[in-house]
């Protein structure tokens, strides 16, 4: 049975309508606030850092966002920040509207369901992503104005490709936030869940994921009187890992962004060891794309299934209050 | 009689085991007052979701406006306007902004929007507080400003669900009142309400709900008749000479059926019509003290309470036989 209409009908009113809604709102304000603020600090240190090796670095611009090393960097800190602004804006989206009573009303109109979801997802992202633009506009502008050395092509598109890695990871912690907020009628279990989530895959889940993947596949004697990771646990962990957005933010980022030691995971860095490459040596661009490739993908296709499990929870929910 | 602009064959909506809709019949005529009167939880608002498309139909057939929601859903919501019990809107948002908002979903150009919404805010009297934010708005306000919604719809089926719950009896009273301009200009009504003399006052039919199941249809004096059995109460109050009984004597008159003391000299006579006059015979033929008399029309609220007593009494004893 094909259905009249096209679902799009409404979606750029619903958009205009939340965009709107989240400028004037205090909570964006506040959300800024604290990536900017949690942001200031590590690129301060990666300034003052950077300050005395000017001369020496070839990829300064990537060094403001992740200097290496132990110092917290500006790349970190948006793993943790980036997840907690999605799910401020994705968290009461549809409860939202249930408890307001506006649901019904606005789904009595001649559009249909997608609409509103569509539209109030696409208005979420398009937020973030205006936040995170903002940032790496300072980032890009400090680091120009207190280093006073331009950045190469190769840097400004790398740093471009960090830019849209961290769009589709909000958008797959945007979708979460959604998801429950279609799956809770009260906004505040759905924030809190969503939060809980969030703290399992950025804290719990890398410390958890080796041991669990000992488990599947306990480590040959071999391997460890040699002291070295046995490949088949090594390629568990690293799969494990990576049901975990945050790992995967964190690997693709840091692909793109330190092109000199680009950490394969344990397993490729020996393979190429053996294979007498020098890990260490800078990539050029078009491999690092090919290395994050997986990652990035994985984290898009994250927020479309997501988005997915939205809309069908959504079309069968009922509407009434 | 003109073409029908709703009908229901057959419809039914089951959750799992529960049948919260139970096949309906029905059909609603262009430019008629239809209420539907039942219990919290009769299954008048999930009967409403389905004739918007709103929750899938079990089995059966909807006809709204001549589209079958289910098929053809924006056709339906773009002719009928639906105003849900306690009505919500953006409360940081103008009463403007919001109506901009819905007019914009129903794909209105900029002009007639404009013009659209400062005439239906105006019918509502809400002109004055048009731009003002709908958080400062009272729950009458509120209600009228979900009529302006379906005034500025031009919607040709309007849908209140509960629209008068929760208001105070001045705007209950204006609310009616806006609701008689709609029905003035054409627009087919349909109501569901627990206050009954403002659906007496409004409504050209009524269907009564319960269970799922619409027990019986009509005008308010034919459900009298169905219902009550007799569509006139007469109340005499009359002191009966010593050694007189008056009650027998009220209860020969032709057409009274049933005579009930309510109080030491009151009673209550049901009749099929007016008795007043052969009342006042009676008591004056028995030497009584007739110190008042008086009729009540058939009211929807005997006729709703009566009828819901004798529901849950066969209900009772249904279960009580199983």
């Amino acid at each position: 049975m094909r259905r009249e209409g096209s679902p799009w009908q409404g979606v750029g009113t619903v958009l205009l309508k939340e965009l709107a809604d989240h400028f004037d709102s205090v909570r964006m304000l506040l959300l800024a606030l604290l990536m900017v603020l949690a942001a200031a600090v590590p690129l301060y240190s990666a300034i003052e850092q950077l300050k005395t090796t000017t001369s020496e670095d070839p990829f300064l611009l990537l060094k403001l966002f992740n200097p290496g090393g132990q110092t917290l960097s500006v790349v970190a800190i948006l793993g943790f920040v980036i997840p907690v602004m999605a799910i401020g804006f994705g968290f009461d989206a549809i409860n939202g509207e249930h408890n307001r009573r506006t649901l019904s009303r606005i789904l009595a109109q001649p559009i249909y369901r997608d609409a509103l979801l569509a539209g109030k997802f696409l208005a979420g992202l398009i937020v973030l992503a205006v936040n995170l633009i903002c940032l790496w506009l300072l980032v890009v502008g400090l680091g120009v104005l207190q280093l006073g050395v331009p950045p190469s092509g190769d840097e400004f598109t790398r740093s471009l490709v960090f830019l849209i890695i961290a769009i589709a990871y909000a958008g797959a912690w945007l979708g979460m936030a959604m998801l429950f907020s279609v799956l809770f009628r009260s906004p505040a279990t759905a924030a809190l869940l969503a939060l809980g989530v969030w703290l399992f895959m950025t804290l719990l889940w890398p410390m958890i994921s080796p041991f669990i993947a000992v488990l599947i596949s306990p480590p040959d004697i071999r391997y460890q009187l040699l002291g070295i990771l046995d490949p088949q646990t090594a390629v568990w962990q690293q799969a494990l890992s990576r049901i975990s957005p945050y790992l995967l933010f964190e690997e693709a980022v840091r692909t793109i962004l330190t092109p000199t030691t680009p950490s394969l995971g344990p397993l490729l860095d020996q393979i190429r060891q053996l294979r007498g490459e020098v890990v260490g040596a800078a990539l050029p661009l078009r491999e690092s794309l090919l290395i994050a490739w997986p990652q990035a993908v994985g984290l898009i296709a994250g927020a479309i299934v997501l988005f997915v499990a939205t809309y069908v929870a959504f079309q069968r929910q009922e509407v009434r209050a | 009689m003109s073409e029908p602009v709703v009908t229901a064959r057959g419809l039914t909506k089951r959750y799992g085991e529960a049948v919260v809709v139970d096949s309906l019949d029905f059909d609603i005529v262009k430019g008629e007052t239809f209420g539907l009167l039942g219990p919290n939880g009769a299954g008048k608002t999930t009967t409403i979701l389905m004739m918007l498309g709103l929750t899938e139909v079990s089995a059966g057939t909807v006809k709204v406006a001549g589209y079958d929601p289910v098929r053809r859903p924006l056709e339906v919501k773009r002719r009928v306007g639906y105003l849900p019990d306690l009505v919500g809107f953006y409360d940081h948002m103008t009463a403007v902004e919001n109506l901009t908002y819905t007019a914009r979903l129903m794909g209105f150009a900029r002009n007639v929007r404009e013009v659209r919404i400062a005439d239906a805010l105006a019918r509502v009297r809400l002109s004055d507080v048009a731009h003002r934010a709908v958080a400062t708005f009272s729950r009458g306000m509120r209600q009228r400003l979900g009529l302006a919604e379906l005034i500025m719809k031009h919607a040709e089926v309007a849908i209140l669900d509960e629209p008068t719950s929760g208001l105070d009896p001045q705007s209950t009273h204006e609310f009616v009142d806006m609701i008689g301009e709609l029905k003035r200009e054409g627009v087919t009504v349909l109501i569901t309400s627990h206050l009954l003399d403002q659906v007496q006052r409004l409504c050209d039919r009524v269907a009564l709900f319960h269970g799922g199941r619409i027990l019986t249809m009509g005008t308010v004096p034919e459900l009298a008749r169905q219902v009550l059995g007799a569509g006139f109460v007469v109340d005499v109050e009359a002191a009966a000479a010593p050694g007189k009984e008056l009650a027998p004597r009220l209860g020969a008159i032709a057409g009274v059926t049933t005579v009930q003391q309510t109080g030491e000299a009151t009673y209550r006579l049901t009749a099929d019509h007016d008795v007043r006059a052969e009342a006042a015979r009676a008591v004056v033929a028995a030497e009584g003290a007739l110190t008042r008399l008086s009729v009540d029309n058939p009211s929807l609220d005997a006729i709703y309470t009566r009828f819901f007593e004798k529901q849950t009494m066969t209900d009772r004893e249904i279960r009580d036989a199983a």
